[in-house]
This record gives structure tokens, C-alpha cells and sequence, in this order.
């Protein structure tokens, strides 16, 4: 089993290094750090151009590998990611605003993940009765909205909630209230008041498409030889569907929760942009309006880091269900 | 690409009976597809979706530039069906265009997507050795970093460029995972005897490819060519919310939904009605797809690969 898990961890690890390489170059490619220079009144001197996009590590006169060769070798002995057009340090940046996008995201798949899987076992049990009629369609309508008309739909909907209580019972602007006076637990409180909409809207994606394919995978091992053994041995039905029924179904889920980690990362991007957070989505698209090469290479490499923790974790948890890996 | 024909299943384990009687298939899938009931209210309501998106803006009593100095911001009722703007223009008019936009991007990018799925993943599995591991660790590579990233990244460019250049790209970043799937299948496909067969009389693996392997499994890309247009309407939609989708003076529902969703929570109509449109517009397509889905094959929705 270690040899199968370890063997997945340096695929992965070539690959976020691979990922992360051909980011830079096409970022390279597309944004131009010397627009910002340009068209300036009075003109900005060349000399000073120069010596701002030399720090940058982002001077066009140098070859784009030399370039990548730097930026590489800079991460890799120092381990930072080089400086931002605003002057600051990308690595600093980034573990700034990472804390905002995880915990949106680890609730957020978490939650989505339990519930979604609670739901699809129920659905798969209850086949074609009212309850999986209901989540059948629910799912579908989720699937067919994009994540920012869920966003937007709860904010109109807290806002008309507001204003039936007359007071401002849902706040959904952003991570906390700028300047609020109070202990911390009236800081715990409206921070986690701001947490709810995102929250619900990342969960209800989630929760959509893990039922889906939590139900299918049920079906198919519901009317497996094994459960059928099972229960004639003299398990009753909850128990032979929850003892070998939902741990068979959960092993293509590992692999599915590998597969739809980017969605649920996008989602994640979206709702935070849609909240106002000052996350890692946020971030990127800074990056592309500031024409910074180093931000958004930084931004491809968290990417590709996560990705590779999620998909090192379907793993285990692959190899946790299926005996037949730990041979 | 006459060859593709959507009568046999990969699902079938008895070849002979796919290959004798194409005709009875054909007319099975569809009959089965078409009793499900969410089949009929899928295909119906896209086709009256369709038909409301081009039609439509003949027989509305407003265009989506005018202004009508009667009524600034009105809510909908009076003529103006969905209301109005701040500076008047008729939000049912300004729908209706967007709506032909989003549907033309899903209907070239969501199959364009499956073509190259089709194709790529017949290639990995039937070639299988090099040139499956070299495809996989490509598909691995591009599920690395999701696609939504990735277009963000290179929109300063295609901005610049026509909004068909944003549908090609949507194209080529939503292939992967029907790639793989379609590269499972081809791997057990040619193991087959009319597969094996045909290599054996010396056919050429691109002509199996194209005349054995991709028909058996059209019902596979049938299924995604109809899911994939409403995730390509997504897709675009999001990117233009952001700004970095369709440009103007094009518009779709999600660059009219980005203009609006500021007064969303003050004059909800502009937001809620182009927004109620989008999605019945994808609900529908998604409906007649999981219809065909299920018609087809029985082991729907797992992602086995």
C-alpha cells in the first residue's frame, strides 16, 4: 500500500512541478508588466522601467527561459516566489489570503461532502420514491445554476429577510464587518454570520454533484452477490447497505472527489469573488489586471498544491476502502 | 463524419446483436429515451427556448438599445415584460440577445468539446502503450490547474480576439474527463472480435478507429455532446460575469447578468428574470441529457475508469 501511495505522490508532485512550469510560461506569454509604464504622463524613463521589471524578474530583453530559469531557482533555494508590482512579497500575499479561500473550502467540501453522500445513499435506497424525486430534480436545478445566481439569489433573499426583521440580521459583505468594537466572541459571531451565505452556496454545489454520483455508485452495489450473501447470512437490510453496501460505493467516490476538486475549487473562487472575500480568487484576477506575472505564477502554484493534497488524500482514502490496494 | 452513427451501445455485450440490427437500436434508444417524461420536457422546452431566442426579439415591442423615457427602472409589467434599466432599455429585449449568444456557445462549444474527447481518448485507449500513458499524463496535467484558471489567465488575449475564439477555448479546456471515460471503453472495445478482426484484414487503426470503435461509443458522446452544451453555458456565463468572457458589443446572459447584479438586491427583476432564463435554458438541456443517459447505458453516472 505505501508503494501504491507513494508512487501516486511522485505522479502528482511531477505534475503540480510540470503544472506550475507551464503556468509561468504562458503567463509570461499573456500579460505584459511593461503596459504599466507605458502611456504615462510625464513618460516614465526607460532606465526606470527597466530596473522596475529587472526586480520583478519580468524584463522582457531577457530570454523567457532564462527567466523561468531565475524565478525557479529563486523558489527553490529561497522558497519565494518573487516580488509583486505593488512591492510586496507573493509568498507573504499568499499565505495572507490562502486562510480566507480554505476555510471557505474545506467547510465548504467537507459539508458538501457528507451531506452529499448522505444524500445520495438515501436517494440510491429510496429509488424513485417522492424523497428521491425531490433530490433528483433539486440537484438538477443546482447543477444547471452557475455558482454566482446562487450567490446573488441568497444575498436578495437575506436582504429581503433583513428587511422583514428590520434589522440586519445577515450580514454578506466580505470576511467580517470593518471596525467592529467587541470581544471575541462578538468577533467569532459576525465573522461566522459571514461565513453563512458563502457557506450554503458552496455546499449546495458540492452537495449536487456528490449525491449524484454517491446514488449511482449505491445503485450498482446495491444488487451486488455480496450484500445478497450478507443478508442471508443474517444481517438485516440497514446493516448489510451501510456495513457493505456504502463502503464499496464510496470507493469510486475517491476517485470522483479527486476529479471534481477543481470544480469545487472554482466554485470556491467564484462565491469568494461574489462575497467580496479577499481571497486567492480574488487574487488571480488582481494579478491579471496588474499585469503581474509573479502573483499569478504564485497563484497556479497554491492551485497545483492543492490539488495535489486533495487528490494525495482521495488516495488514501481509496486505499483505506479497497483492500484490494493494501496487498 | 458520416461514420458516426448513434445506434449501437457500449453496452452491449453481444456485438452481433449492435451490429445486425442498427435500425431496432436506434429506434430502441429513442423509444426508451423518450419515455421518460423529463426527455419530452427537456426537448420540449429547449426547442420553444431556441424558438423564443431568435423569434422572439421580431415580435417584442421594444429593441434592446432603445430607451423608453417613460420608464426609467420600471419593474416589469406595462409593456416591458421584464422591466426596465436605469436608462430605460427594455430588459426582455436585452435577454433575448444574450439568450441567442449563450446558446449558440453552448451548441458549438459542448459538442466541439466531445469531439476532441471522442477522439483523443479512442487514440489513448485503442494505441494503448506510448501514446495512452503520454494522453493520460496530458489529461492528468490539465485537470491540474482547473480550466476556469486557466481562461482567466489567457483572457488578456482572447479579448482581443472574436467571442469565437472564447468558445473554441471552452472547447478545449472541457474535454479531459469524457477522455478518459471514452479511452476505458475503446480499451475493452478492442479487445473485441470484430475490432480484432478488422486489424487482422489490415485495416488502418485510424479507419477502426473512426468506423468501429467511435460508433460504439456515439451513445457515451451523444450523452456529453447534450450535458456538455448546458456546461458551456456555465462556463461562459461565469467568465463573463467576471469580465473575462464575451466582450462587448456582443453580449450574453452572463455579461447582461454582471451589468445587473449590482441592483439585484434593489430592483431584483433586472437580475432574477435573464438569470431564471439561463438556467431554465441549461435545466433543459441537462434533463434530455440524463434522459439519453439513461436510455443508454444502464451503468449512468459512475465515473468508472
Amino acid at each position: 500500500m505505501a508503494g501504491f501511495l507513494l508512487k501516486r505522490l511522485l505522479n502528482y508532485i511531477a505534475l503540480t512541478s510540470v503544472a506550475t512550469v507551464l503556468g509561468y510560461l504562458l503567463i509570461s506569454a499573456t500579460l505584459n508588466p511593461e503596459a504599466r509604464f507605458l502611456g504615462r504622463n510625464p513618460p516614465v524613463p526607460q532606465a526606470a522601467i527597466d530596473t522596475a521589471l529587472n526586480r520583478l524578474g519580468a524584463n522582457p530583453d531577457v530570454p523567457l527561459l532564462v527567466r523561468l530559469g531565475n524565478w525557479v531557482t529563486h523558489l527553490v533555494t529561497t522558497g519565494s516566489l518573487g516580488v509583486s508590482t505593488r512591492g510586496t512579497e507573493v509568498t507573504a500575499d499568499i499565505f495572507a489570503r490562502s486562510g480566507t479561500s480554505l476555510r471557505l473550502l474545506i467547510i465548504g467540501t467537507v459539508l458538501g461532502a457528507v451531506i452529499g453522500v448522505l444524500i445520495g445513499v438515501w436517494g440510491a435506497v429510496r429509488q424513485y420514491r417522492a424523497s428521491d424525486q425531490v433530490t433528483t430534480y433539486a440537484s438538477f436545478v443546482v447543477f444547471a445554476t452557475p455558482t454566482f445566481v446562487i450567490a446573488v439569489v441568497l444575498m436578495i433573499l437575506a436582504t429581503g429577510l433583513n428587511g422583514a426583521a428590520g434589522t440586519q440580521l445577515i450580514n454578506f459583505t466580505g470576511e467580517y464587518t470593518p471596525g467592529l468594537q467587541g470581544g471575541f466572541f462578538t468577533q467569532l459571531g459576525d465573522r461566522l454570520i459571514h461565513l453563512l451565505l458563502p457557506t450554503i452556496t458552496l455546499t449546495l454545489i458540492a452537495v449536487a454533484s456528490y449525491s449524484r454520483y454517491q446514488r449511482s455508485a449505491m445503485l450498482d452495489v446495491m444488487s451486488a452477490d455480496y450484500i445478497r450473501t450478507a443478508r442471508s447470512k443474517g444481517r438485516t437490510r440497514g446493516t448489510a447497505m451501510f456495513r457493505h453496501g456504502v463502503r464499496v460505493a464510496l470507493i469510486p467516490m475517491s476517485t470522483f472527489f479527486a476529479y471534481s476538486f477543481g470544480l469545487v475549487l472554482t466554485g470556491a473562487s467564484v462565491t469568494e469573488l461574489a462575497f467580496s472575500w479577499h481571497g486567492m480568487g480574488e487574487y488571480l484576477i488582481q494579478s491579471i489586471g496588474n499585469n503581474d506575472i509573479n502573483a499569478g505564477a504564485g497563484t497556479i502554484l497554491f492551485t497545483a498544491i492543492l490539488v495535489l493534497i486533495s487528490g494525495t488524500l482521495a488516495d488514501f482514502l481509496y486505499a483505506a476502502l479497497d483492500p484490494r490496494v493494501r496487498v | 463524419m458520416t461514420s458516426i452513427d448513434p445506434t449501437t451501445t457500449t453496452v452491449d455485450t453481444d456485438a452481433d446483436s449492435a451490429a445486425s440490427a442498427p435500425a431496432d437500436t436506434r429506434h430502441g434508444v429513442l423509444r426508451r429515451t423518450f419515455s421518460a417524461k423529463r426527455a419530452w420536457i427537456g426537448a420540449i422546452v429547449l426547442a420553444l427556448i431556441t424558438l423564443w431566442a431568435f423569434v422572439g426579439p421580431l415580435l417584442a415591442p421594444f429593441n434592446a438599445t432603445d430607451s423608453d423615457v417613460l420608464a426609467f427602472g420600471a419593474p416589469p409589467g406595462n409593456g416591458h415584460w421584464f422591466g426596465t434599466n436605469d436608462i430605460g432599455q427594455d430588459i426582455y429585449a436585452q435577454t433575448l440577445v444574450g439568450l441567442q449568444k449563450s446558446i449558440i456557445i453552448g451548441l458549438i462549444a459542448g459538442p466541439l468539446a466531445t469531439l476532441i474527447a471522442g477522439f483523443v481518448g479512442a487514440i489513448a485507449g485503442y494505441f494503448g502503450g506510448v501514446v495512452d500513458r503520454v494522453i493520460v499524463w496530458v489529461i492528468d496535467l490539465l485537470l491540474v490547474i482547473p480550466s476556469f484558471f486557466i481562461l482567466v489567465l489567457i483572457s488578456p488575449v482572447f479579448k482581443q480576439l472574436s467571442w469565437v475564439a472564447l468558445v473554441i477555448l471552452i472547447a478545449v479546456f472541457s474535454w479531459m474527463v469524457m477522455a478518459r471515460v471514452v479511452r476505458g471503453q475503446t480499451m475493452s472495445l478492442r479487445e473485441r472480435d470484430f475490432v480484432k478482426a478488422a486489424r487482422y484484414m489490415g485495416v488502418k487503426p485510424f479507419t477502426i478507429i473512426r468506423r468501429h470503435i467511435i460508433p460504439n461509443v456515439a451513445s457515451l458522446l451523444i450523452i456529453d455532446a447534450t450535458l456538455g452544451v448546458g456546461a458551456a453555458i456555465i462556463f461562459e456565463s461565469t467568465l463573463s460575469y467576471f469580465g473575462f468572457g464575451i466582450q462587448t458589443p456582443d453580449v450574453s446572459l452572463g455579461s447582461l447578468l454582471a451589468g445587473y447584479s449590482g441592483a439585484a438586491v434593489t430592483r431584483p427583476w433586472l437580475f432574477l428574470l435573464p438569470a431564471a432564463t439561463l438556467v431554465a435554458t441549461v435545466l433543459a438541456t441537462s434533463l434530455l441529457g440524463d434522459a439519453f443517459r439513461d436510455a443508454i447505458d444502464p451503468t449512468s453516472g459512475a465515473n468508472r475508469d
